[in-house]
């Protein structure tokens, strides 16, 4: 086995967690069954399932994504920093700052406020929120 | 969190998975493979991402089974370096904290890398951040099973393919592989605003929004 690239793409939480759904329903349709033939997969994804269903990936959808990547377009962030946006949902500046590097130089006070706004706009709210019987304000 | 890896592999399809279409007996083999086992230098691999290459399927004497070439994609757990991810407190030692993701359990929290004014409470066996305000001091408790965010400094492979047989014998191998080197370690820190527990940071809102809920109630 010959490892040609490691360090691929970079994968949102969503993506993973949509493939892991689709992996899971195909063995309730009954193809096979997957925690019979294949134990190890069947472990891992049940577990990643189990954690990124705690996350707020749970809620969001291809278009979700897009709409909330194109509304940040003008802060000119990095990669890595739009996916953890995407990733944590973060909704206070103190997130803020620990997300973006350079924060205080990179961005103003009123940016920090004008990106959570989006964020919380474009992103659907924590599934914690919405288990209290408070789905989007 | 995740990435892909793309990794070249000639697969060994035996003859009892002939009856499959070749597509779905590779994706068999390979995720029966490598799902939940962690490839050195690549990191711990979930699922199976696509296949993007097929080369032609060989029989060699001897050997019922056909070895095929493929190239593929697998989807890994594996945070980059500053990654701010959440997990749940483990276990605590006078070493650090061990945080779990669920499906990975091997991040370290060490000594150093907490808060700073922080201190191990040797009878209740946590970590305890003193936080000073002007006034007071708060002592805040990091409980096991407590969320705790943390940012990732630094990720550690070790090679465990087993090597010949250890010159030391008796008990000190068994302690050892009880023990068990980790192939795949990551070293988080939380000495930095917005990190540690989940709740110090959000408290504010909570108690609001319970403020908020029992004024519901009493209005109903």
């Amino acid at each position: 086995m010959e490892v040609v690239n490691s360090k691929g793409a970079v994968l949102s939480n969503w993506e993973v967690f949509g493939l892991l759904k689709d992996l899971c329903q195909q063995d309730v349709k009954g193809r096979r069954n997957l925690a019979k033939t294949q134990t190890h997969l069947a472990n891992i994804a049940f577990d990643t399932l189990k954690y990124l269903e705690k996350t707020p990936c749970r809620n969001q959808s291809p278009e979700v994504i897009h709409g909330f990547l194109e509304s940040v377009k003008d802060f000119k962030l990095t990669k890595a920093e739009k996916l953890q946006l995407i990733n944590l949902r973060p909704t206070t500046p103190v997130e803020m700052q620990l997300i973006i590097e350079d924060s205080e130089e990179r961005l103003t006070e009123e940016q920090v406020d004008q990106l959570i706004a989006l964020v919380e706009h474009h992103l659907p709210d924590n599934p914690q929120h919405l288990v209290n019987g408070k789905p989007n304000q | 969190m995740f990435q892909l890896a793309e990794i070249r592999h000639m697969v060994r399809i035996p003859p009892w998975l002939f009856g499959q279409t070749l597509n779905d007996a590779v994706v068999e083999e390979l995720n029966r493979k490598l799902a939940n086992k962690v490839v050195l230098n690549v990191g711990l691999c979930i699922a199976l991402f696509d296949i993007t290459s097929l080369g032609d399927s060989y029989i060699f004497p001897g050997d019922g089974a056909s070895h095929t070439r493929v190239t593929f994609r697998y989807i890994v757990f594996r945070p980059f370096m500053e990654e701010v991810l959440e997990g749940v407190i483990k276990s605590c030692s006078a070493d650090g904290i061990q945080v779990s993701l669920g499906f990975y359990e091997d991040i370290y929290i060490r000594h150093d890398a907490m808060m700073t004014n922080s201190h191990f409470d040797e009878t209740d066996r946590t970590w305890v951040w003193d936080y000073q305000t002007e006034d007071e001091t708060h002592h805040l408790y990091m409980d096991i099973g407590e969320k705790i965010r943390f940012k990732i400094i630094a990720e550690q492979f070790a090679d465990t393919t087993p090597a010949g047989p250890e010159l030391t014998e008796g008990i000190d191998t068994a302690s050892e592989r009880k023990d068990g080197k980790k192939p795949y370690m990551i070293y988080g820190t939380i000495n930095d605003q917005g990190l540690g527990l989940v709740s110090w940071w959000t408290n504010s809102n909570v108690e609001e929004q319970v403020n908020e809920e029992e004024e519901d109630e009493e209005v109903e």
